[in-house]
């Protein structure tokens, strides 16, 4: 494999529910190593595509290659190693309320040594590992015996931060990290990303609406607009892309190409 | 004329979605129980359901039971001592508490207690994105939240059905001796005397499959919930409703099969 080859290449990619259209043939390279960041308006289908590179939705169409390797064409068992090397941060945390703080930030590392994706761990040695693991991302170890409930939402971010980063994946997503953040917090949680990113060497991508936050953690923008990527560039020239649609979402104005139905 | 032709269509498309449901139903559990056979199992979500299940629904059921034999007794009294017919009692409170009223009562108490839970839990997964976070995580979320619930349920109601059926026999043996004045001794007897094993095993079968029943409602409407609290309270109704109905549905199957001989 040839170092040009992207980690992540997308071709064509649709995906429709019922009427609706939500990505419409989207192409999109990110080599590896790279932070890649996806902005668009809300319901224009950012989500739906992280979810179908994770294989959570089905595409009606396209391709979608890891390493070269399609994975739409695998079957669910074929495409565990592939899931293995990929962690993900949810936009509400997704924490398992079940479950304590520690038990949730080790609980792919348990996962993948049942399934024999990974090294054997005890209940011992994934406690010791999730202490480190909070430290890394700025926590207090002794919150491990907490719940889940009992943290705040930036509190609940981090941990999910943590649990994304457990198994040092190489690929990371994260959807909408920042929202329900104040901008401190956010700020704080985006550049935790950009750091455990750059130390753990992951091909990143995120999904944002948060502009501060696409410039902190991308090495390039894109936005999804009807559902196409119509432009990608460098977050320093998101503010002055040259592209209506894509100034007109990143100042906010009302006036300009995108039409809101606020009755919708 | 139209109007009989839509009361037609609108009558087919409801026993297509029937049976598109049932198709669909059917195939969960298939997965579902495919992974029984096939590691990893969670031994820790098993042992924690059956605990759910089978300890702390006991006192919901043995209430039940002990007040339905109770009552039993005195309804039955009420008739059969206009002929007479008294010492009848303890053979069809026996009866009818290991025939039906154990596993029927327990299966509805556990509906509406388990099953409710189970669809709200696993819905709230859904909905908040828990079940797509197992995925990510090389978990099977059909693997690690169903099967070992269905498990649980199937093991878990025998159990209760059990306890059910002596608690029955002693609310109905309790109202006999102390509010109607029979002899404690010739009750027990009677009994003993009408006490039959298929009876109580086909009680406990019954269990096991309402206990299953039960289980897959629970978890085949949490897992399909949608919308936020109001699509998981509605999969909590669903669950419940969808439960006791394939309950008495099954009950009544299961009788016609092994006593109407």
């Amino acid at each position: 494999m040839s170092d040009a080859t992207p980690k992540i290449r997308i071709r064509g990619l649709k995906k429709a529910f019922g009427p609706k259209v939500v990505l419409d043939g989207v192409d999109l390279d990110v080599m590896g190593g790279t932070s890649f960041v996806v902005i668009g308006g809300s319901g224009t289908g950012k989500s739906v595509l992280l979810r179908c590179i994770l294989g959570l939705i089905t595409p009606d169409a396209g391709s979608i290659e890891i390493d070269g390797v399609d994975v739409t064409t695998l079957s669910p068992r074929q495409r565990e190693p592939y899931m293995a090397r990929i962690g993900m941060l949810f936009q509400n945390g997704a924490l398992f309320d079940s479950l304590s703080v520690w038990e949730n930030v080790t609980f792919g590392l348990v996962a993948a040594a049942r399934a024999g994706h990974g090294p054997r761990i005890t209940r011992a040695q994934a406690r010791m590992r999730a202490g480190a693991l909070l430290e890394q991302v700025g926590m207090d170890p002794a919150v491990g015996a907490l719940s889940p409930s009992e943290l705040s939402g930036g509190m609940q971010k981090r941990v999910g931060l943590a649990r994304a980063i457990a198994a040092r994946p190489e690929i990371l997503f994260f959807d909408e990290p920042t929202t329900g953040l104040d901008p401190i917090m956010g700020a704080v949680i985006d550049g935790l990303i950009a750091d455990c990113v750059r130390k753990l060497g992951s091909t990143a991508i995120a999904i944002t609406h948060d502009m501060a936050s696409a410039q902190r953690i991308g090495d390039r923008v894109g936005m999804l607009y009807e559902g196409r990527l119509i432009w990608q560039g460098a977050p320093s020239t998101l503010f002055s892309s040259g592209n209506p649609v894509v100034d007109q979402f990143t100042h906010g104005r009302r006036e300009g190409p995108i039409k809101v139905d606020v009755r919708n | 004329m139209n109007g009989i032709l839509d009361f037609i269509a609108g009558l087919g498309r409801a026993v297509l979605d029937i049976v598109r449901m049932a198709g669909r139903v059917a195939l969960f559990a298939a997965v579902a129980l495919s992974h029984m056979v096939r590691p990893p199992f969670y031994w820790r979500t098993l042992w924690g359901t059956l605990v759910e299940i089978g300890y702390f629904s006991l006192p919901v059921v043995a209430l039940t039971a002990l007040f339905s034999g109770g009552v039993i007794a005195l309804q039955s009294y009420t008739g059969f001592a206009q002929y007479h017919a008294q010492n009848a009692i303890a053979g069809i409170v026996i009866l009818a508490v290991t025939r039906e009223l154990g596993p029927v009562l327990a299966g509805l108490m556990v509906a509406g207690r388990v099953g409710a839970a189970m669809s709200a839990e696993i819905g709230t997964m859904r909905v908040t994105d828990q079940i797509d976070a197992l995925s990510t995580l090389s978990t099977n979320p059909i693997k690690y939240l169903v099967t070992p619930r269905l498990v649980a349920g199937t093991l878990a109601l025998p159990f209760l059905v059990l306890v059910a059926d002596i608690l029955g026999v002693l609310g109905g043996f309790t109202v006999c001796v102390m509010k109607l004045d029979f002899s404690a001794s010739a009750y027990i007897t009677a009994t003993i005397a009408s006490l039959k094993v298929m009876d109580v095993t086909v009680g406990l079968v019954k269990a096991a499959i309402f206990g299953f029943l039960i289980a897959l409602m629970g978890c085949y409407h949490g897992y399909h919930s949608r919308g936020g609290a109001e699509g998981v309270g509605a999969a909590t109704t669903a669950a419940v409703v969808a439960a006791s109905i394939l309950l008495l549905t099954f009950d009544y199957l299961l009788t016609d099969v092994f006593f109407s001989q």
